[in-house]
């Protein structure tokens, strides 16, 4: 009796020890950031924390994946100014990844549908269980199901509809087979849809397909400056494993590039029928679509970016910062989260940072820099899998702060300028 | 106590005895295997098995890689795109069928998987691929 009471303590010692490990494997990892800037931890473990926004209280609103508790969005608020979140206030029966705040909304999309919730004046929310459906039935395949959000303060809401595809071969992601001439995909999807804020139920005949060729957007954003949509790409997956003739490992580990674009209405950024080459600094040809690696056909009449970025690195989110307390380096220029990629395997994988872009009237104004970098904790966590945290969201608070969102570890983080 | 850990080990030794004796080609179809998969499935499920989170999923210890063999030379022969669940989680992106892999190949990336990433069960023989994708030529 005595002998199995002392293996059932050793049990527990056991159990003990391992639920500790995993508390720390999920603690969060010590950002590395330029002299002057500091992190907090707003919260951790929050779940899938996609895109986030704050509103101009401070409350930063979360829009998770996948449920947790039963809801889908967290409200975090911090109440004695510690940039530590010390309340939690979950509604949303959906999971998903878009969320904004707009003259006094709160918008948050599903993989299907885009609902909005009313403030009061007190800043709290008035219907968070029964919020307007403003857009329904999205195409959700779910490849590249993520409805990213943002808005123009002018009325309207624009809306991502990724691909459900790599290159729109008639078989996806399968070598040898063709690309589909014309991509039947970009009828409702590949590109951004723009809907209107105030009506109801609106689906494709009601909005209005405001940019195409793009494959997949995660991270876009209004800029009030130059008072336009801009937007990242993900760019094509897969050139080695599909094409092998044509590229190696190396070669697909760092093409095509991934893209940040300016978006104006009626534009084609080129995907299915070409991608970008960072090295060549030009658009060629996708091989299902006839291209070689170096082919132009017409591509160069697509539109090109503004920036090219290491290959796969996965830019999920783009916040413009036009706050004053980083200093006149950081002002209106674009920061950008990358969530690491996998497709630069068996290479070494790249991203897990988060990208500072200056820019002038809009457009970029010298190199961009990592700002924020370790996420994945350490070189040895530098995989999807493994890495502790991936940065999948950014706003600004209404004090000029910065906020970065994981959906890996689930932490947001509070970015303040503390130097001179 | 001691009476439960000597059978345990025993028929620990036993099954581990029958699999090397059964299987006297797992070494060599294990290398050919992992040829096969470095070209073919590395790219999605990763050097480590591991997967993509929430994109592709892990091959480690899951009831597909571990479980009926018939389903998983089905898995490659016809690819997969369901919304189901692995290990406790959904995956997005969809698998591509891959029946111009070999017989051969099939066998050796199969076994190679149920016998690496921390996985260990019976190797998937050239026959037993043979005999599925016969199956779906008849449908
Ligand atoms: C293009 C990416 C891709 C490639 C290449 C690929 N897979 Fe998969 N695989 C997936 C995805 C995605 C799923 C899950 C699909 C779903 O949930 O509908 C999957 C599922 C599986 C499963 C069942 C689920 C599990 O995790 O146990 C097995 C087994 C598997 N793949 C093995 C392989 C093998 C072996 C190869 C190489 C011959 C391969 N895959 C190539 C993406 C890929």
């Amino acid at each position: 009796m005595q002998r199995i009471f002392s293996v059932f303590i050793l049990m527990c010692c056991y159990v003990l020890t391992a639920c500790a490990q995993t508390v720390n494997t999920s603690n969060p990892v010590s950002l590395k950031l330029p002299a002057g800037f500091t992190a907090t931890v707003v919260a951790d473990k929050l779940g899938r924390a996609r895109h986030i926004a704050v509103n101009s209280n401070g409350d930063v609103y979360v829009k998770l994946e996948r449920l947790k508790d039963g809801k889908g969005i967290i409200r975090l608020r911090d109440t004695n100014g510690d940039g530590v979140a010390d309340e939690q206030f979950a509604f949303g029966n959906y999971g998903g990844t878009g969320i904004a705040i707009s003259n006094g909304y709160l918008y948050a999309s599903s993989d299907n549908d885009v609902f909005r919730y009313k403030f009061n004046a007190k800043n709290e929310i008035e219907n968070a269980d029964a919020p307007e459906r403003i857009v329904k039935d999205l195409l959700n395949k779910r490849q590249h199901a993520s409805k990213s959000i943002t808005l123009d303060g002018k009325g309207f809401i624009y809306v991502n509809i990724g691909a459900p595809s790599n290159a729109c071969q008639e078989q996806d992601r399968t070598a040898g087979s063709p690309g589909q001439m014309p991509c039947p995909i970009l009828a409702t999807a590949g590109g951004i849809w723009q809907f209107k804020i105030d009506k109801l139920d609106q689906t494709y005949g009601d909005g209005v397909r405001y940019a195409t060729g793009l494959r997949n957007v995660v991270g876009l954003d209004w800029n009030t400056t130059a008072n336009e949509l801009y937007v990242t790409q993900h760019g094509r997956d897969q050139l080695n494993t599909l094409h092998p003739a044509l590229f190696n490992d190396a070669q697909n580990a760092e093409l095509p590039a991934e893209e940040f674009f300016i978006a104006k209405k009626g534009m084609d950024f080129g995907w299915p029928y070409c991608y970008y080459d960072g090295i060549q600094k030009k658009k060629v040809q996708s091989p299902e679509y006839g291209g070689d690696g170096k082919k132009e056909g017409d591509c160069g009449t697509k539109e090109q970016p503004l920036v090219a970025f290491p290959a796969h690195w996965g830019p999920n989110a783009l916040l413009f910062y036009n706050g004053d307390k980083f200093g006149t380096k950081y002002k209106n220029g674009a920061f950008i989260a990358f969530h690491g990629s996998w497709n630069r395997a068996p290479l070494k994988q790249g991203g897990f940072n988060v990208v500072f872009v200056p820019m002038k009237d809009g457009k970029p104004n010298g190199d961009y820099e990592i700002f924020a970098d370790d996420f994945a904790g350490g070189e040895e966590n530098l995989t999807p899998s493994k890495a502790k945290h991936r940065p999948c969201g950014l706003a600004m608070g209404a004090d000029g702060s910065i906020y970065i969102s994981d959906d890996q570890g689930g932490t947001v983080w509070k970015i303040v300028y503390t130097g001179k | 106590m001691n009476k439960f850990l000597l059978i345990g080990s025993i028929t620990v030794a036993s099954v581990l005895m029958s699999f090397t004796i059964t299987q006297p080609n797992l070494p060599a179809s294990m290398q050919r295997g992992k040829k096969v998969y470095d070209t073919y499935c590395l790219t999605c499920h990763q050097m480590d098995g591991a997967g993509v989170p929430r994109m592709n999923p892990p091959l480690i210890k899951t009831t597909y890689v571990l479980g009926d063999k018939k389903k998983l030379i089905n898995i490659i022969l016809k690819g997969f795109n369901e919304s189901v669940e692995i290990n406790g989680d959904y995956f997005d992106n969809p698998m591509p069928a891959q029946p111009q892999l070999t017989d051969v190949q099939i066998a050796d990336v199969l076994t190679y998987v149920r016998n690496s990433f921390g996985n260990r069960a019976s190797m998937v023989t050239v026959v037993e691929v043979k005999t599925e994708r016969t199956k779906l030529k008849k449908k």
